[in-house]
């Protein structure tokens, strides 16, 4: 009863229920700080003095340790879920407004000249063409906030076995069983490691539009048969 | 019709784009707003779409003020082609064209159908439709953006630098394939470029603007090339304003030499008895098309040791500055006029065309200052 995948009884849950957890914990946070985001970006797109504001009070909010939520956090949502949920929300935050707004901004000038000039309003605008470009520097900050999201579940173990996988760390210590903190630290690092690819995945599929990378010279090559037109006149 | 009336634009900082701008801008024909940078011509453009808003004065389309108007149904309602096409790089070439038909609610296949036609009108390949912009060279981009701004077939085509990124001979194709495509559909064009040959080149109406926002000339671009208002104006035009105001006079009424002219298989030495053989004749095939320059003297009717006689005009349809050039690049200085099937006509030397310069000058003075401009494409 004493394998490497043998969870302790008093965690109350199997092995894949700790993963099942675990992900939970991490990608609702990730998931609401995205939703959160968008209006925060189009805000900050929008007006343009009050991004460096928003920057800097997510940035004070990802300088307090999770711990000081967790005492704040205790009195209002007990010890559950939703008070390690919280906090990593305000993480995700931090991560996912600056790609927000940074994604959006690199949207070309003329693009965005065009997309008004074409009698497109600024909210469709936003929706339909600058998201959309903004797509590969998004899922940038998706990949960043969804590791260290996974990560950081970890630290809900401190509050009543709140921490998913991390509950195995502080069970190892109890029972004298290090290979459960082993057992811990691999699955988090290689749930990591699979939802970055899906992620990578993502984004191929979302972006069919963008230039095979270090094959920008393709531009080039497709070049040839408007010179051969322009060499050979307009009927 | 575009009617700009007593149009300021003065920023919050003190600085003028547009100082008190009137223009009237005719439809079915390419209004060219040039001038050096900072001189407003971009702020004016955009101005007609509300991009940006005057400080005083109204601009009129079709005797409607555009400030009644809601601004995005406006900007619906003119085409707007950018430097660099400005193209959606998510979306393919066919829905990047379809993007404002889809906005007026046209369903997905009405849009994608116009896009395809207007793809071919545009001279682009049918099998780019599903391709996305990085596919495509700048100067397909720019074909695109043009298609993109007709899709909806706007009354009213704004046109801001669009072929200022690209390299001259995609350029310059880019502006024959524009005057066709207006010969073809008529609009009313506003055309914003810094590149005074553009202007000549493609605009009906050219309206030179100096820094500060303020008109200098408005004038066809003939006018602006035999009569610039002032230095301004006449130091924008460049150095050779008088050879490339040859663009605007025809051939037509070009005195032609036709004695030197001989069809291969005459008797030459008769020919030599009556012209002298000391001037080069120009020899041609039993159909009058040219084979080449001989010398009397020297030759003996053996068609294969002509010289080259290069590059002929076409009388009546080239300008009198093509057959300069020509008679210019000829070896004897002669130029070869044909008519459209390349039969000769005759010859014309510098001298001939000089004097065609001449009469047409002269003629063009005896005429009424203000002639009323052909629509370029017809040209």
């Amino acid at each position: 009863m004493n394998g490497f995948f043998d969870i302790p009884s008093d965690l109350q849950s199997s092995y894949l229920g700790l993963i099942s957890t675990h992900m939970q914990e991490a990608l609702i946070p990730v998931l609401v700080g995205l939703l959160l985001a968008l209006p925060i970006g189009l805000l900050c797109v929008r007006v343009d003095w009050i991004y460096p504001p928003v920057l800097w009070f997510t940035t004070v909010l990802y300088a307090i340790p999770s711990i000081a939520f967790f005492v704040v956090l205790i009195d209002y949502t007990g010890l559950s879920r939703t008070t390690v949920i919280i906090p990593l929300c305000l993480y995700s935050l931090v991560i996912l407004v600056p790609a927000v707004v940074d994604g959006v901004r690199s949207v070309p000038e003329e693009t965005n000249a065009a997309a008004a000039a074409m009698g497109i309003g600024p909210v469709r605008r936003y929706l339909q063409v600058q998201l959309p470009i903004a797509v590969p520097a998004i899922m940038a900050g998706l990949r960043v906030a969804t590791a260290s999201s996974i990560s950081l579940v970890s630290v809900g173990a401190l509050i009543g076995n709140q921490g998913a996988l991390g509950n195995l760390l502080t069970t190892a210590m109890l029972y004298h069983r290090p290979l459960l903190a082993v057992n811990s630290v691999v699955t988090t690092a290689v749930l990591a490691i699979l939802v970055d690819a899906l992620l990578v995945l993502l984004r191929r599929v979302l972006t069919p539009w963008q230039p095979p990378t270090g094959r920008r010279a393709g531009r080039r090559t497709s070049s040839i048969p408007d010179a051969a037109r322009a060499q050979g006149g307009v009927s | 019709m575009i009617a700009i009336e007593d149009v300021s634009k003065r920023y919050a900082d003190g600085t003028v784009a547009v100082d008190r701008l009137s223009l009237q801008i005719p439809n079915h024909s390419i209004t060219v707003l040039v001038g050096p940078s900072g001189c407003g011509k971009t702020t004016t453009l955009r101005m007609i779409n509300r991009m940006i808003e005057p400080s005083s004065g109204t601009i009129r389309v079709d005797g409607e003020d555009i400030q009644r108007r809601p601004v995005n149904a406006l900007r619906q309602s003119m085409g707007y082609v950018i430097q660099n096409a400005g193209l959606f790089q998510h979306r393919t070439i066919v829905d990047n064209i379809a993007t404002v038909p889809r906005l007026l609610g046209w369903s997905k296949q009405r849009a994608r159908a116009r896009a395809a036609e207007l793809m071919e009108r545009v001279g682009l390949d049918p099998a780019m439709a599903r391709r996305y912009p990085y596919q495509l060279s700048g100067g397909q981009q720019q074909r695109v953006g043009v298609a993109r701004a007709l899709a909806a077939d706007p009354p009213v085509l704004l046109m801001d630098e669009p072929f200022s990124a690209v390299d001259p001979v995609v350029r310059r194709d880019l502006q024959k394939e524009l005057l066709r495509i207006q010969g073809e559909l008529g609009k009313a064009i506003v055309f914003v470029t810094h590149d005074m040959d553009e202007a000549i080149t493609i605009g009906d109406r050219v309206a030179v603007l100096r820094t500060g926002g303020r008109l200098a000339q408005f004038a066809t671009p003939d006018e602006l090339l035999s009569a610039p208002a002032d230095s301004f104006v006449e130091e924008f035009l460049g150095t050779d304003r008088g050879i490339r105001g040859l663009s605007f006079l025809s051939t037509r009424d070009l005195a032609l030499d036709s004695s030197r002219v001989l069809p291969v298989g005459t008797d030459w030495q008769e020919t030599a008895g009556r012209i002298g053989a000391q001037a080069p004749v120009l020899v041609t095939d039993a159909d009058g098309k040219p084979l080449g320059w001989a010398d009397l003297t020297a030759w003996h009717g053996d068609v294969t040791t002509l010289e080259p006689y290069g590059r002929s005009f076409v009388i009546g349809r080239d300008s009198l500055r093509v057959a300069l050039d020509r008679a210019v690049l000829s070896p004897t200085g002669q130029a070869v006029a044909v008519d459209g099937r390349g039969k000769v006509l005759g010859l014309a030397g510098q001298d001939r065309i000089a004097a065609a310069i001449r009469a047409a000058r002269q003629e063009r003075a005896a005429d009424s200052p203000d002639p009323v401009p052909e629509p370029k494409a017809a040209r």
